[in-house]
């Protein structure tokens, strides 16, 4: 049973991560390069529309990275930036690290799907280190990703499992790149990042506006009425 | 004659000394040459210092090196992965020093330095703890960070098939590190599943010439790490 929004009273139908991997594939055109993060934004690959096609590029070296393969067929040379095993899709390529970063950095790629630790309202991101004195510093490619993709759209719970906002006036944690996210996917809303600040362009099911400002820390801007 | 076949792992490394840094290929297990490292554990030399994306799992390969004492410092810019346990214990016991580098600058410095350019500048960090105390300089409208190129001693990577002249052609996900790697050591060894003859390479499809190879030693039948580490083995 799903809570009631006390300002709809209607009761609550936040997106499953499967819906925000669903609802982000939707806004990549046909034909784009993409390069899919680690976690929630790994299922947007399973929801690209009919008729669209999209490349995948995997920074350790492949662009046309398909699923995963059954167990019987595993190759340890054969792995995406995850480390986990893939397949490759007829058309696929592969090549060198500086080539793969030259992709990335030369604006290339079109869009990269990331998770976040946290998402500012004027698109900072903190995705790699929580900064704490005991923690194993590691980035990866996260750095080069915000960097040189063209669009970053971040997909992510709106809140921590303990119900703290991720989505914030000012990341306290370090920044992985500055002012570098389009797009928010979260399980309560779909939020676009302005110039004027954090637009809200779609809710999930019986979210209201008051209930996803209050779990917000940064100013929204409602959601534009609907013309009919 | 050039040949630069070798015919033992022992042989190839024989002469890495005390304090060389080291590229070290692969990205996870994809292109780890375990058979060079190990031949690295049994050869001895100390004070390292090894560049790689990741610090190897379980208790094999580069893992195995880190744990034997041999190494000092890694340049990495991920240096946890599941099974990894050998390097998060040192770090934090403050037993072996870490430079991290973002993936893409750590593959562009040896690029670069492979390539004899000195610095360049990047997008990649800005704004972030790792573009502290490094120069910035604005072009075009964007804030970029120096980065410096990186050259080794030695090159350690592995490939699936070689001739004598030292060119080489790669597997799948495991190229990753290993083209850039051989042109920015000194001295580059090849661990090769296969020798062919000159000439049976297609020249169009060579991805390392063999300029940027030393010497090169046959592997047939690699261990893959993952599968190693699931067995529970370790090295020696």
């Amino acid at each position: 049973m799903n809570a009631i929004d006390q300002h709809t009273e209607v009761a609550q139908q936040p997106w499953t991560r499967d819906e925000m991997a669903q609802r982000a594939a939707l806004d990549i055109p046909d034909g784009s390069y993409v390069n899919l993060g680690i976690g929630i934004p790994e299922l947007v690959a399973q929801y690209v529309p009919q008729g669209r096609e999209m490349i995948y590029h995997t920074e350790n070296g492949l662009l046309g990275m398909g699923p995963a393969p059954a167990a019987e067929s595993v190759d340890p040379e054969l792995i995406n930036a995850g480390k986990k095993p893939i397949t490759v899709v007829p058309g696929a390529a592969f090549f060198h690290h500086a080539d793969s970063f030259a992709m990335i950095r030369g604006q290339h790629i079109d869009v990269c799907v990331l998770g976040a630790m946290q998402v500012a309202a004027n698109g900072d991101l903190a995705n790699w280190s929580t900064g704490s004195a005991d923690a194993i510093p590691a980035v990866g490619g996260a750095m080069d990703l915000v960097a040189g993709v063209k669009t970053i759209f971040v997909i992510t719970q709106h809140m921590t499992k303990t119900g703290v906002p991720k989505i914030v006036a000012q990341c306290t944690y370090p920044l992985t790149g500055q002012g570098v996210v389009s797009r928010i996917y979260t399980d309560l809303a779909i939020l676009e990042v302005t110039n004027d600040g954090l637009q809200v362009l779609e809710m999930a099911p019986g979210i209201s506006f008051a209930y996803l400002q209050k779990h917000t820390d940064a100013p929204l801007l409602a959601p534009l009425s609907k013309i009919t | 004659m050039i040949d630069k076949q070798v015919d033992s792992v022992a042989k190839a490394v024989a002469d890495i000394p005390d304090g060389a840094t080291v590229l070290v290929g692969g990205f996870g297990e994809a292109g780890s040459p375990i058979e060079l490292l190990h031949a690295l554990i049994d050869q001895g030399a100390k004070n390292l210092t090894v560049v790689n994306n990741n610090t190897g799992s379980g208790h094999v390969g580069l893992a195995a090196l880190i744990e034997n004492g041999q190494v000092s410092k890694m340049i990495c810019s991920f240096p946890r992965t599941a099974n990894s346990t050998v390097f998060p214990d040192l770090y934090r016991a403050g037993k072996i020093e870490l430079e991290l580098v973002p993936q893409g600058t750590l593959a562009e410095r040896i690029r670069a330095g492979g390539a004899g350019i000195p610095a360049f500048y990047t997008a990649t960090s800005v704004g972030t703890p790792l573009a502290e105390g490094k120069e910035q300089r604005h072009f075009d409208g964007r804030d970029y960070v120096m980065e410096y190129g990186l050259r080794a001693d030695f090159a350690l990577i592995k490939a699936k098939q070689a001739d004598r002249y030292g060119n080489l052609v790669y597997n799948k996900t495991a190229r990753n590190f290993a083209p850039i790697m051989a042109m920015a050591a000194t001295t580059t060894i090849v661990q090769v599943q296969s020798q062919v003859e000159v000439g049976m390479l297609d020249p169009e499809h060579i991805v390392t010439p063999g300029i940027f190879v030393k010497r090169f030693v046959n592997v047939a039948n690699p261990a893959h790490e993952s599968q190693l580490v699931n067995a529970g083995r370790s090295y020696p």
